[in-house]
């Protein structure tokens, strides 16, 4: 009756290792050979540098290695080796990516196809560990390609997708993978690692092309552009954005061809949707309580499925919207907050409104705020926000307002 | 592309130029920048691309040789040259660094010595960029240099001071004003020292000025020839900045040097050389009273007996009391008490 995406047999090929979300990325580094890499602690993302830090120490990775001040150096390191035609690696989470920011900025317009780890954190003040979604949010407008894993197994499958999007020529993006802190950084699963010569198959070499800084390609690199010329280039953005769509489309298709695994949609994950009246949207981990409540929920008769977003930037608006459309209620939960925006809502609930505005059927969207700062979202979380859609499908109405989830009040 | 050539992390062998007759006729920083007129720190770019020669790669942060030089759609620099954030300058040199030898040691870029020098202004420098050089400094892998132009202000966006604005200087963010005369009291830091004593594997860091074009040119090749990352420091006049009439930039330089303000010399390997009227003075030759250099500048107009003295004390001090005069501010203690078992 729905659909639900399986894992397809282990190639006999791959190696299964029980590995968490970092490791896993890891392992895809070291499988596409990348060239350079720069770490800074800050948990949870650094568990992924202690891997590589390993592999290298291990001769299963050779790159050049080397621990920042800071993150705002860690980002412009990698940044420059990119520039010269080196394959490149960093990472960060809540506060020290907020501390590379101006690094994060002018990485897009530069066309630096860089592939980063956001262990998702919470932002300080009070300091937490726990996840919250708002640090890799941050660069949603500046041309960065966002997409958020659920599992070690897409964390090393997306790492491979991410140099392959990137690095194409029609996109020279940068792209941060978003891994849920601690529930997915730090959790071990069963993770199929494919053989080099796959790898090979799939991943070609990074090839800055005409764009090289080297002395046979004496080019100037970024010069004052001022009123002249900036919208021009914001637009050349604007259309890399866009020509990701298909590239990333393609990827996909050319992984499931290679590796004999991985989504056909690349963009998001259905789970039970086909003849869903709500619809629950999240992104993260938050999938597995979900998918638990709706088990249970469909054996009460609801008919309840999720739509567990993978990629942010590029939005795939048209394709959701179809999903969505046909729902009775939809119920968006949001792992971030956006005080002051309308309705106080997270920031994926006023994108799917946006998204749905000029649908020709829009179901009552409600916004919920859940999980903030690593707090267990809950069963009973799940059975409320699904309630309270029901309660808007039967009405046809939605509460114009965002309800916040497992918070005391 | 890729040529399987032996990696190793040799430098270009720079040999330094005897004498001004023997300076190489090409140019590598040529027209198509619209620095002021009496610019030292243009002077500077192109003589320090003059000194790397043609393969190198030059990273800029933001700044005065960032905005006046490249302007979109026409460059000076022949050579590659790319913009990096104000306090990047350390990490772009890092970064380029450890890129090229990733790629020449894992056979995907031919194996060659290629110069990485990342410049920034003292701002960008000695304020923002500090932490980022000081980090790279350490990293003695890579070959890199970076060039610090020091015209003593923000001159880029409107003259505002910096940590390396001397004492007193009336800028646009410390104007002279009828309750304070003097609004920036703090004295400038002193970073080639700083540099110099602050990271024990860096083998080499010098001081120079344009107004030694020769000898500044030597220190590049000087730098970039020992490898490791290694540091310049440049005093740049600044005809916009200091507020002097453009012809005098190249005496205002002599006279830094032969007032004692900015020392010249280079540490290389730790070991100290001064070099030219500095080293006159080290030798004892009198230096010239501060007040010939501050009162050619607009920006000390304000300035009255009193501060001329105080600044002229402070120099003073940097040549009569420290341990190593005009580089470590360590005071000399009295041999007696220091080491009182010393015959």
């Amino acid at each position: 009756m729905a659909t639900v995406t399986k894992a397809a047999p282990a190639a006999s090929d791959e190696k299964e290792l029980l590995i968490s979300g970092s490791e896993a990325v890891a392992e895809g580094l070291a499988l596409a050979d990348i060239d350079v890499v720069t770490g800074y602690p800050i948990r949870p993302y650094d568990t992924v540098i202690q891997a590589i830090a390993k592999k290298i120490a291990n001769g299963q990775l050779v790159a050049e290695y080397i621990v920042a001040e800071g993150e705002h150096s860690q980002f412009e390191i990698v940044k420059h080796a990119s520039t010269v035609g080196a394959r490149v690696f960093c990472g960060s989470s809540g506060v020290g990516w907020a501390y590379a920011m101006e690094c994060l900025v002018v990485t897009p317009p530069l066309r630096v196809p860089m592939v980063c780890l956001v262990g998702n954190r919470a932002l300080d003040d009070p300091g937490a560990f726990g996840v919250e979604h708002n640090d890799a949010l941050f660069v949603r407008d500046l041309g960065w390609m966002l997409c958020w894993i659920d599992t070690s197994q897409e964390a090393i499958d997306t790492t491979l997708i991410a140099y392959r999007v990137a690095e194409d020529r029609r996109v020279f993006l940068p792209l941060a993978i978003s891994a849920d802190g601690a529930f997915l950084t730090h959790s071990q699963a069963l993770t199929l690692v494919p053989p080099k010569e796959k790898v090979d198959k799939f991943l070609p070499r990074y090839d800055r092309g005409d764009l090289l800084l080297h002395p046979d390609n004496p080019i100037t690199v970024a010069p004052q552009a001022n009123e002249d010329w900036v919208i021009e280039i914001r637009r050349q953005n604007d259309e890399a954005m866009k020509r990701a769509v298909t590239v990333i489309e393609e990827a996909y298709a050319d992984f499931r061809k290679v590796f004999g695994r991985g989504p056909e949609n690349p963009w998001f994950e259905e789970y039970m949707t086909d003849d869903a009246d709500v619809i629950l949207v999240g992104m993260g981990t938050i999938s597995l309580p979900m998918k638990v409540g709706i088990r249970n929920l469909r054996a009460q008769g609801k008919k309840v499925g999720l739509v567990r977003l993978r990629w942010f930037r590029p939005f795939p608006t048209e394709k959701l919207v179809k999903v969505l459309s046909k729902a009775k209620a939809i119920g968006v939960v949001d792992r971030d907050y956006s005080f002051g925006s309308p309705f106080h809502s997270g920031v994926v609930a006023n994108e799917i409104r946006a998204a749905l505005y000029n649908a020709e059927k829009r179901p009552p969207l409600l916004a919920f705020i859940c999980g903030l700062g690593g707090r267990e979202v809950t069963l009973e979380d799940v059975y409320k926000a699904t309630d309270l859609c029901y309660n808007a499908a039967n009405s046809g109405k939605s509460e114009a307002k965002t309800l916040w989830l497992g918070v005391r009040e | 592309m890729a040529d399987a050539t032996t990696f190793t992390n040799d430098t270009q062998i720079l040999e330094p130029f005897r004498g001004i007759k023997k300076v190489t006729i090409e140019e590598y920083f040529t027209s198509g920048h619209r620095t002021c007129q009496g610019c030292e720190s243009a002077l500077v770019m192109k003589l320090m691309v003059k000194a790397s020669g043609p393969r190198t790669i030059v990273l800029g942060s933001t700044g005065c040789m960032y905005v006046a030089n490249t302007t979109y759609y026409t460059t000076p620099w022949v050579v590659p040259w790319m913009h990096t954030q104000l306090g990047s300058s350390g990490s772009a040199a890092l970064g380029t660094a450890a890129g090229l030898k990733a790629l020449m040691k894992k056979g995907k870029m031919k194996s060659e010595p290629i110069n990485v020098i990342a410049f920034c202004g003292d701002g960008g420098g000695a304020d923002m960029g500090l932490n980022g050089i000081s980090a790279t400094l350490t990293h003695k892998d890579y070959n890199c240099l970076i060039l610090l132009y020091d015209n003593e202000s923000y001159a880029n966006t409107d003259i505002q001071l910096s940590g390396m604005t001397p004492y007193g200087a009336n800028t646009t963010f410390s104007p002279p004003g009828k309750t304070h005369r003097i609004i920036h009291k703090r004295w400038k830091k002193n970073m080639a020292g700083m540099m110099a004593a602050g990271h024990p594997e860096c083998r080499y860091v010098a001081t120079v000025c344009a107004s030694y074009a020769v000898e500044m040119m030597n220190k590049v090749r000087r730098a970039l020839t020992i490898g490791g990352p290694t540091f310049i420091h440049s005093l740049d006049p600044c005809p916009k900045g200091w507020d002097y009439d453009p012809m005098l930039s190249h005496e205002l330089g002599e006279l830094a040097i032969e007032t004692g303000i900015f020392p010249l010399y280079e540490m290389e390997d730790g070991e100290l050389r001064y070099y030219g009227k500095t080293k006159a003075i080290v030798d004892g030759r009198a230096r010239k009273p501060v007040r010939e250099y501050l009162l050619k500048q607009g920006r000390f107009a304000h300035f009255t007996e009193e501060d001329l003295a105080y600044f002229q004390e402070k120099i003073d001090e940097m040549w009569d009391k420290w341990e190593v005069p005009g580089v470590v501010p360590f005071k000399r203690t009295d041999a007696a008490k220091a080491a009182p078992s010393q015959k």
